[in-house]
């Protein structure tokens, strides 16, 4: 653009807690409402917010996790059921909130062609495969990225 | 009332991005000229509907707060 301003929006999803995976979609699906396109490329742990039927199955760490709320001490956070009770606890509160669900999001994302690249190399390492993952994405490398944020990109990292 | 809408759209209750969301269908839905009236309760759409209507060129010709409700009027430019 000539006057400076960007109209795409490239971003890196690398972690897999359900804290996390808001911050990509929520920017990718608000890029569509203020008529701009977006990429979001899911690798590491961040690969899990694609699989089939699991975004909203997603946790949140009770452990060296100060930020919560309700913060728990992480001697507590260590026994076994916290990891539940911590993602039950911040579902409530989402859905208190109206928060919309990540699946509700990704669909969105996909229908207004937001594109979701997982990255190959995450799911030889993880052994995932092109059927685990949900439809509607693409699969690519860190040269699918960089050329689309290469094309002058605000990019962002999550 | 300020503004004659031609369409309402209630967002009332909606959390981020879903106001912004909505608010682009219904303004693709509309004509050029055409107002839309736009209800949220969420307390950032004020700075969200600035910012939304600068970046898509959409005009926000009037705004007004009922108690807790938020009330955006948006003329589609183009």
């Amino acid at each position: 653009m000539s006057n400076g301003t960007s109209n795409r929006v490239a971003i890196i999803a690398a972690h897999g807690t359900l804290d996390a995976a808001y911050p990509p979609l929520i920017l990718a699906t608000g890029a569509l409402a203020l008529d701009m396109e977006a990429a979001i490329f899911f690798t590491f742990y961040g690969l899990q917010i694609l699989k089939k039927d699991y975004a909203d199955k997603l946790k949140v760490a009770p452990i060296a996790n100060p930020a919560m709320p309700m913060p728990v001490p992480n001697i507590v956070g260590m026994l076994p059921g916290m990891t539940a009770v911590a993602t039950s606890m911040m579902n409530d509160w989402m859905k208190k909130a109206n928060v919309a669900k990540l699946s509700d999001l990704l669909n969105i994302a996909i229908e207004g062609g937001v594109r979701l690249i997982a990255c190959q190399m995450t799911m030889d390492v993880m052994g995932i495969k092109k059927e685990d993952l949900i439809d509607g994405i693409e699969i690519g490398g860190a040269a699918t990225f960089l050329n689309y944020a290469s094309e002058n990109a605000i990019a962002l990292t999550f | 009332m300020p503004f004659t809408p031609d369409q309402t759209l209630d967002c009332s209750g909606l959390a981020c991005p879903m106001p912004i969301l909505k608010t682009k269908k219904a303004i693709d839905s509309l004509q050029i000229g055409q107002i839309l009236k736009m209800i949220a309760t969420d307390p950032g759409a004020t700075s969200d509907m600035n910012a939304w209507t600068q970046k898509t060129g959409h005009q926000l010709v009037g705004s007004e707060q009922e108690g807790s409700k938020f009330i955006f009027y948006v003329k589609k430019m183009k």
